[in-house]
């Protein structure tokens, strides 16, 4: 039995090898209890690996994970009982309708027939799919399925909860439905893991932020950390020739919060926005500067910033002024 | 002991929800069991009523020899069944699902199986009173008889077998429908099971005389008191084909059976 000083998920030098190719190495987490952590990285950032190996579907090569209190490689039954998954892929079956789809799982976690058929009502009114759960789940939209895929992963009420970029392909309003489902659960206590491509939902929803780059950690922190070190705004400039790229650099420079980075081959050079920098003091600089700027824009950072910033030394002149 | 007792218990119940699961898919789509229902009558009434009066055999009414070739052809072409399930589970999520639930690893094997020799249980009635009404009759005493309806249920199996394995080990279940029909095709044709060998150039003969379908066809004939038209002279298999189905079913599951599990294994390993 786990007791509640326990951590909801632990790794401890977790790595998983591919024949030649590590598509996880020195993986190290705690995710206490009833927190939230968002797992942020590109495709082929090792997300799934990661989640794969902490739901017993894959064995690490390295390294050690208990989740929920059991040993993922020496206990993974135990582990099973605990956790709930959602898969990137929908791990729903398309020929059967919703409700058999829960009922199904129901059975397999050993509920007696009618307790299995009275949680799935339940789950399908708590999803919203009360009107659908007779229907087979392949004429369901994306957003449906995901919803089932979830309801299914709830069915023993797990209390640790995988959901591997739970919201990726849905439209907006989806996504914003399915965040305020994840926060309901969060708030009765279940302790919830999420990989994600997008900054903005890990930062609603995550109490810690791991951002994973070519199978390695990148950075780890708490949302407000991460976003003061990597977020805010950008400043993007295009200029008509190369060889103007290091005079717009050392332009932009002095109204940057950090240096900023040339990217040569699109002709562009962005750099975070310092705090109280007027729009047009920037293009007065340029213009100063006698740079052709062909276009300059201000925008939230994006998740390629972030990378950018995390995963490449920036290719500035050492002269630039801060 | 008990803790044995309880796995043994769940491992059951939960081979039987996973079993219930692909009887599930055939109520949803009834096209699927229409190669173990509407193709073996389809069979029947061809080579019955439309090639059948072009076929002599020799000793014998042409549609009491016909039904053990039918059956043996369809419990042959019961390999696709399996394979196209095997292969559409391992490629969709549905197995990551089952697999993160606290549900033996076998299970889902054995769901596959107790389904798919349901639907094959199925097939055989369809034939065996589709080939009672076109006239086919058991002439032996009940022991060989059942006997027979052994031996057929063993084919069954032992076809479910190949089915598991090569939909464990192709990558869609379209590449399984691909295989099955170009080696299960000629395998079921160049036989006896629908003409007797004697009419076939001597190249294919020799092919059809140790071609396992012809054995186990012959092997039907023989139980149920059918005639085998074997001429003289065939070949071991031809003259004792009993022995030789049996043999043949015990060599098909003795490979199948440990690669099909070894390759389900190496699926799920990650």
């Amino acid at each position: 039995m786990t007791s509640t000083t326990d951590a909801g998920v632990l790794a401890e030098g977790l790595g998983k090898r591919f024949e030649e190719l590590w598509a996880l190495r020195d993986f190290d987490l705690v995710v206490p209890q009833g927190s939230v952590l968002g797992l942020l990285g590109h495709n082929g950032a090792g997300k799934t690996t990661t989640v794969r190996i902490l739901t017993t579907l894959a064995r690490p090569t390295e390294g050690r994970a208990v989740v929920a209190g059991h040993d993922v490689v020496a206990d993974p039954a135990a582990v099973r009982t605990r956790i709930g998954l959602a898969g990137q892929q929908a791990t729903v079956d398309g020929l059967l309708t919703a409700r058999a789809n829960l009922q199904m799982v129901g059975r397999l976690y050993h509920l007696p027939r009618s307790v299995a058929r009275a949680r799935a009502d339940e789950l399908l009114e708590r999803l919203g799919l009360t009107e659908a759960a007779d229907r087979l789940v392949r004429t369901f939209s994306g957003g449906m399925r995901r919803r089932l895929d979830l309801a299914a992963s709830l069915v023993a009420a797990p209390p640790v909860l995988f959901l591997d970029e739970p919201t990726t392909g849905l439209d907006p309003r989806a996504r914003v439905e399915l965040w305020e489902l994840l926060e309901e659960l969060v708030r009765d206590g279940v302790t919830l893991m999420l990989t994600t491509q997008y900054l903005e939902e890990a930062d609603r929803l995550a109490d810690d932020i791991v951002v994973l780059d070519g199978g390695r950690i990148a950075a780890q922190g708490s949302p407000a950390e991460l976003k003061a070190r990597l977020g805010g705004e950008r400043h993007e400039v295009t200029v008509g020739s190369a060889d103007e790229l290091t005079s717009a650099a050392l332009a932009l420079g002095r109204f940057a919060s950090d240096e900023p980075a040339i990217d040569a081959d699109a002709g562009l050079v962005v750099a975070p926005v310092r705090a109280g920098v007027a729009l047009a003091e920037v293009v007065r600089a340029l213009d100063a500067a006698n740079v052709d700027t062909t276009d300059l824009h201000r925008r939230e950072a994006t998740l390629d910033d972030v990378f950018l910033t995390l995963t490449e030394p920036t290719e500035t002149t050492t002269e630039i002024a801060a | 002991m008990t803790a044995i007792a309880a796995n043994l218990r769940f491992g059951l119940s939960d081979s039987l929800v996973l079993a219930r699961r692909n009887l599930s898919h055939v109520r949803q789509i009834p096209e699927k069991l229409l190669d173990v229902t509407v193709q073996p009558l389809m069979f029947v009434l061809l080579f019955a009523y439309v090639f059948g009066g072009a076929i002599a055999v020799p000793g014998g009414n042409y549609h009491e020899y016909l039904m053990g070739g039918i059956f043996i052809q369809t419990l042959t072409f019961g390999v696709m069944g399996p394979a196209m399930s095997m292969a559409n589970d391992l490629s969709e999520g549905v197995l990551d699902r089952v697999r993160s639930l606290p549900v033996a690893r076998s299970a889902f094997l054995v769901g596959h199986v107790l389904a798919e020799f349901a639907a094959a249980l199925l097939g055989l009635t369809v034939m065996t009173v589709a080939g009672l009404i076109v006239g086919w009759r058991i002439h032996t005493d009940v022991p060989h008889a059942m006997a027979g309806f052994g031996l057929l249920l063993l084919v069954a199996f032992a076809m479910l077998w190949v089915g598991m394995l090569l939909g464990s080990v192709v990558r869609s279940a379209d590449a399984a429908q691909g295989l099955v029909f170009v080696v299960i095709f000629p395998l079921t044709f160049i036989a006896n099971a629908f003409v007797p060998s004697g009419t076939l150039p001597s190249v294919l003969q020799h092919f059809s005389n140790w071609n396992p379908v012809s054995a186990l066809a012959a092997g039907i004939r023989t139980l149920f008191g059918n005639p085998t038209a074997t001429p003289d002279g065939a070949a071991w298999p031809l003259q004792h084909p009993v022995a030789s189905s049996l043999m043949w079913c015990a060599v098909l599951l003795a490979v199948t059976v440990p690669l099909a599990i070894a390759a389900y294994r190496r699926r799920t390993e990650g």
